[in-house]
């Protein structure tokens, strides 16, 4: 019994993780109907941050965890502007392969000026570890839970609630209508790269404190983790994209805990190519019939 | 009267297909201006050109005095030129409320609550709705809904693409009834139309566009007694 809380805590954990992740993914194929491989590698651009503030500038970490969210939404509004915008109107094909190579372009700069080698990094989330009826919580971790939830509430009430929010949603429905409402599509898209990256700060920052180690790959496969977890939700979906995050955290960990740490990987990608069989549009994900 | 919308010399292409050739035509002040013609002849066009969407090789699109012709669709909302385009285009995920914050997206929100009232007034069913999705609401309703967006940001020259598309008989009677209750109001109209008949009732003045040209115009009376137009259009 205490394995199985203990794993189901550090599923959700781990899902969480998964989840700010694949928020990016699907808000920003929700409004620019475009798949971002290049949102992995935000993640660890965010974690790079934080090592050269932190660890090496000597900031204190709070600074740190701030750079670190700022300099990433940044970067994904510079990503967008320079590589994506350009192709607003080019077949999905050449976006996609424009997104991989941004990817590239990421992992080889955190390369040239991190070098290969994996680097540490810091003790920026300094909470005790929590005992709890022979279920050992790390801090880290319950501080992921706390504040993922925190982080989706907000984004949910965001998007709902405020006139930004419904904004994107108009744009995601219809751009030339929304244009027509006054809305400015390519400010509305700028603005969803920006918070989906920002989240991917958030998530690298999470990622690091509980994994350690950083190097320019370590993007790429929590990266692709989450894409399958937004398609698994239903990609264009948020409440999708938190959903199926935090089921393939679980999955993953269950598997992991359970079955075999080698074959973990297998079955949470398993579990996506089963749901693709029985339900293509993913859990929440909607057919949407054009009304004509 | 004074020329509120004025086109000039519009050639649009999509891709290699030369779609208008040379349109001009105006709009005046307190006008309902009809464009008719068949299918294709270069109708939504002309007004997704007035609205930014397209674009012109030559020319120039003038509204109050401005030249609009290279202007950002997203700035013309603000300046007063409002587009119901073809086919509705509500937002069927959102709410009928929300539908309508959209079309009040480039005015101050104190000013929203006003105009709120005055589309529930002319719409009573859009009240009884507003917190439906839209996408549940039947065609007719989502004509008056798409209308009444428009109408949140106060526009003066409302652009009709097709109200009637679609809609039964009786319906398209009430929504051309409230384009002239708008008329009256203080709108001015620009209105696009299959239905000749109806749209030649209403309008002041209308061109005739035939394979993206404008073949004939002036008062909707005298179109309405055109024998041309009577083979071509009327049915008779």
């Amino acid at each position: 019994m205490t394995t199985f809380i203990q794993t189901l805590i550090d599923g959700l954990s781990l899902g969480s993780i998964y989840a700010l992740i694949a928020l990016g993914y699907t808000m920003v194929y929700g409004i620019a109907k475009m798949l971002n491989f290049a949102h992995g590698d935000v993640i660890m651009v965010g974690a790079y941050a934080v090592i050269a503030s932190v660890s090496m500038a000597s900031l204190p970490p709070v600074v740190g965890l701030i750079l670190s969210v700022v300099i990433c939404a940044a970067l994904g509004i510079l990503i967008e502007f320079l590589a994506y915008k350009p192709l607003r109107k080019s077949p999905s094909l050449a976006v996609l392969i424009t997104a991989i190579g941004v990817s590239y372009l990421l992992q080889n700069l955190a390369l040239l000026i991190f070098g290969s080698e994996q680097l540490s990094f810091p003790q920026v989330i300094n909470l005790p570890d929590f005992a709890f009826a022979g279920v050992q919580i790390k801090g880290v971790t319950l501080a992921t839970l706390v504040i993922t939830a925190v982080i989706m509430i907000a984004l949910t009430l965001f998007i709902k609630t405020t006139k930004l929010g419904k904004a994107m949603r108009a744009s995601s429905e219809d751009k030339d209508a929304a244009e027509l409402m006054g809305i400015s599509v390519n400010r509305t898209i700028s603005i969803t790269f920006a918070i989906g990256s920002a989240l991917a700060a958030i998530a690298g920052i999470f990622y690091g404190a509980s994994y350690v180690y950083i190097k320019p790959t370590t993007g790429a496969m929590p990266g692709i983790k989450a894409f399958t977890a937004a398609v698994f939700g239903g990609i264009g979906s948020i409440p999708g994209a938190m959903l199926g995050g935090i089921i393939l955290g679980i999955i993953e960990k269950f598997s992991q805990a359970y079955i075999s740490t080698l074959w973990a990987d297998a079955i949470v990608f398993g579990v996506l190519v089963l749901m693709l069989v029985i339900k293509p549009t993913g859990l929440l994900g909607k057919d949407i019939k054009e009304k004509v | 009267m004074a020329i509120m919308l004025q086109a000039e010399d519009l050639n649009v292409y999509y891709g290699q297909i030369h779609a208008l050739h040379g349109v001009s035509f105006s709009v005046e002040e307190d006008e309902i201006v009809a464009l008719i013609g068949a299918n294709g002849a270069g109708k939504s066009t002309t007004l997704k050109t007035l609205s930014g969407i397209l674009h012109s090789k030559t020319g120039s699109i003038t509204f109050m005095g401005e030249n609009i012709t290279r202007t950002e669709t997203h700035k013309l909302a603000s300046k007063g030129l409002a587009h119901v385009p073809e086919g509705r285009r509500v937002f069927l995920q959102m709410t009928v409320r929300e539908n309508l914050e959209m079309g009040a997206y480039s005015r101050p929100k104190g000013e929203i609550k006003d105009s709120l009232d005055d589309v529930f007034q002319r719409f009573p069913r859009l009240k009884h709705r507003k917190d439906q999705i839209a996408g549940t609401l039947s065609g007719g309703e989502q004509q008056m809904l798409a209308m009444g967006r428009a109408l949140m940001s106060k526009p003066k020259l409302l652009m009709l693409d097709e109200p009637s598309m679609g809609l039964a008989p009786i319906l398209v009677q009430q929504i051309f009834d409230i384009i002239k209750e708008l008329h009256e109001a203080g709108t001015t109209i620009l209105l696009v139309e299959q239905n000749a008949e109806m749209a030649l009732k209403i309008a002041n003045r209308a061109y005739v566009l035939e394979s993206g040209r404008v073949s004939l115009s002036g008062t909707g009376k005298e179109l309405a007694e055109s024998d041309a137009i009577k083979k071509a259009y009327l049915g008779g």
